[in-house]
């Protein structure tokens, strides 16, 4: 009979339209879920926005690549972000409007010590998690149990920040007995040299020189020729982007007469000042977070620089983005895997999850201390040499830095005295 | 700290290096706020446009940022003309420039610096060039090419400025705005014209500060904001108008720079710095070179 067969046909064919119809509404649904939104202040004007503007952009990344898997628990992900101009006095006002005004989800932290640590009485007052992006040792004045932080210090973030200049400074034979330690009057600076001061007292060295100097500083000779006067082993520096430049080309054209020097300079980590120093930096002490020597250790970094290098060169910002852009990707990743594995948004619930799991991230991975920093340290020392000019292709392959600590990443040992490391 | 020969040696030549590049950052501030009382807060924005142009000239075709803004010097002379214009029918002929006057040069301040990050992006852009590693040794006495270099040219811009005041009937014209506008209309000139290419005359210095200060640092778009209250120190202490005075000034804050940071700290130097302002305005209201 027809009517039999129709009836057979639709028999087989009703369970597919159910099927169809439940994708269908389903995808409905995810578009009626209201977006995740997550805010932060970033630093877009200012001294560090060239950071700032590369964190940006690798959250950016982050966000399309998870929008493009549906999201997060089925909502699309958006951002509220404001730029803080690099001022903390912006910071407690810009979050309370992300808060009140546009209701944002969650909240994460803009780039550096400077904007974290004015936000830290508002997030506790509210009892948030606040996930942060390279703030160096800010928990330690809050002790804030719902703080995290993703960079790679350790859970003595200004002592793990610090140790491997000094590892590495204790491998010279004879051992060094003196240092001057000097660094700009801002927080980053004042909290490096507060690690350092912690290895110089456990080591027993003689400090014969400690100041600091204003960030706007125009002419670093004669601070460089005052450290000089006082004829130490070892010059610790902490320093900022401009600051930074200023010591490099001071300590080059007073000539510099010490064994080992850097240590905590911001700045030559990005591609605007290894083009701007080139062979300046040979000699320098330093730290970094990645360099091409070790990229057979982060395989999945390759594919994510792939994708910052492209977008970085359109938007003038930092087009290596081997310091800071990995760490924001990898913090997002962070908040992405807690949000997925708690199902939810709850403060306290992710704050537990994430002390009591890893992460699986870009950057490799990823478990925090009770205080919210990392719990392995993973900060590298490093050694400029041999960079001839200032193109910026050089610092695309290995053969410039030489990773004096830590252990597991080690490629060389320390050249010293610095002025024979400089040739 | 143990004051050797060499130190103090070092110091006051350091000290002296930067009182120049101190200088030519100052003597446009000196000309617009002190001979015309234009309060123009922008003044570091055109030092900082003044830095981009001398880079993107050395970026795409390797000539050199001071030789480079010498020559464009021309379009920052235009730039200030048609600013002094907008700023004089909107402003000043209103005798309304005291505060939307000052409202106005720091949304230009502002414009300026958005501009710049919206074009270059917020990176830390330098400049290459054949002096800028080069470091001549006299003995232990040290004179790096990065400074000397601007210091020259700067010296030789300030007393340029000053000659040009002094010796020309339009400089004249330039000290006699300052002073009594009613007697120039008499003699026949027109004080709007005067002020005009004198503002002017103040940007053009701007832009040659630019290249100085984007040989010696690598510059960013709001670095500029660090230098407001630098030349309008410099210019105050040197005396309000006086050029001689405004070199002079910039030299003093300079070498007491230098030596705060070498024998008492670095910390220090600003306080140093500025306290040596309020003594002088203390003892000398007009300042070293004022009237």
């Amino acid at each position: 009979m027809p009517g039999k067969h129709v009836l057979s046909i639709l028999g087989r064919l009703l369970p597919a339209f159910a099927l169809a119809f439940t994708f269908a509404g389903g995808a409905f649904a995810q578009q009626q879920q209201p977006p995740l939104k997550i805010g932060f202040g970033m630093s877009l004007t200012g001294p560090l926005a060239g950071n700032g503007k590369a964190a940006l952009i690798s959250m950016e990344i982050w966000k399309d690549d998870v929008n493009t898997k549906g999201g997060i628990l089925g909502r699309k992900v958006e951002f509220v972000y404001y730029d803080d101009q690099t001022s903390p006095a912006t910071v407690p006002g810009l979050y309370t409007k992300l808060l009140d005004v546009d209701k944002v989800d969650l909240v994460v932290s803009g780039y550096g010590t400077a904007v974290i640590a004015p936000a830290m009485p508002l997030m506790m007052q509210r009892n948030l998690m606040f996930m942060t992006l390279f703030g160096l040792n800010v928990n330690s004045k809050f002790n804030y149990d719902r703080y995290f932080q993703i960079m790679p210090a350790g859970p003595e973030p200004a002592v793990g920040w610090t140790r491997g200049f000094f590892e590495a400074a204790m491998t010279m034979n004879p051992k060094p007995r003196t240092i001057a330690l000097v660094g700009a009057d801002a927080e980053y600076p004042h909290l490096a040299l507060e690690g350092a001061r912690v290895h110089v007292k456990r080591l027993g060295l003689k400090v014969v020189y400690d100041k600091s100097y204003p960030p706007n500083t125009t002419d670093y000779s004669p601070i460089v020729r005052a450290i000089q006067a006082t004829n130490p082993d070892l010059v610790y520096l902490a320093s900022y982007p401009p600051d930074s430049a200023g010591m490099v080309r001071a300590v080059n054209e007073v000539g510099l007469k010490t064994r080992m020097f850097g240590g905590g300079l911001v700045g030559p980590q990005f591609a605007a000042l290894k083009t701007a120093l080139g062979p300046l930096l040979n000699g320098v002490v330093n730290y970094e977070l990645y360099t091409p020597e070790l990229s057979g250790k982060f395989p999945f970094l390759e594919e994510f620089l792939k994708k910052y290098q492209a977008r970085a060169m359109k938007e003038g910002v930092d087009p290596l983005g081997y310091y800071l852009p990995p760490y924001a990707y990898a913090m997002m990743q962070v908040l992405d895997q807690a949000i997925t594995a708690t199902k939810g948004l709850d403060s306290a619930k992710l704050a537990e999850y994430m002390h009591t799991h890893t992460f699986d991230t870009f950057v490799g991975k990823v478990g925090f201390a009770k205080n919210g920093e990392w719990a392995e340290p993973r900060v590298m020392m490093v050694q400029y040499g041999g960079v001839k000019g200032n193109s910026i292709d050089q610092w695309k392959q290995p053969g410039i830095v030489t990773v004096l600590d830590p252990g597991p990443y080690k490629t060389g040992s320390v050249r010293a005295p610095f002025q024979d490391a400089k040739n | 700290m143990e004051a050797s020969t060499a130190l103090v040696i070092n110091a006051i030549i350091a000290g002296l290096l930067l009182g120049g590049f101190y200088a030519a950052v100052s003597v446009g501030v000196s000309i617009s706020f002190g001979m015309l009382d234009v309060v123009n807060i922008a003044h570091p924005a055109f030092i900082i446009l003044g830095s981009y142009v001398a880079y993107i000239v050395n970026d795409r075709f390797g000539f050199d940022p001071i030789v480079v803004s010498l020559v464009l010097s021309p379009l920052f002379f235009a730039l200030g003309m048609a600013l002094y214009r907008i700023y004089y029918l909107c402003f000043e002929k209103r005798g309304q420039e005291s505060l939307r006057g000052l409202a106005f040069f720091f949304g230009i301040l502002f414009i300026t610096e958005v501009l710049l990050v919206l074009i270059f992006g917020v990176d830390y852009r330098s400049v290459g060039t054949v002096y800028g590693d080069v470091t001549w040794r006299a003995g232990p006495v040290d004179f790096p090419m990065r400074l000397v270099v601007p210091f020259l040219v700067s010296v030789a811009m300030v007393v340029g400025v000053q000659l040009f005041l002094t010796h020309t009937f339009f400089g004249r014209a330039v000290l006699a705005v300052a002073q009594d506008q009613l007697a120039l209309r008499l003699m026949g000139v027109n004080p709007v014209r005067v002020k005009e290419l004198a503002f002017a005359l103040s940007i053009a210095t701007a832009g040659v500060a630019g290249a100085f200060l984007i040989v010696i640092q690598p510059v960013q778009p709001s670095i500029g904001r660090e230098y407001i209250g630098l030349v309008f120190a410099v210019c105050v202490l040197g005396g309000m108008g006086s050029i001689w005075g405004t070199l002079i000034g910039a030299l003093v804050l300079g070498i007491a720079e230098s030596f705060t940071s070498t024998f008492f700290g670095p910390s220090w130097a600003p306080a140093v710095s500025f306290g040596l302002l309020l003594a002088t305005l203390a003892f000398r209201p007009s300042g070293l070179m004022g009237r």
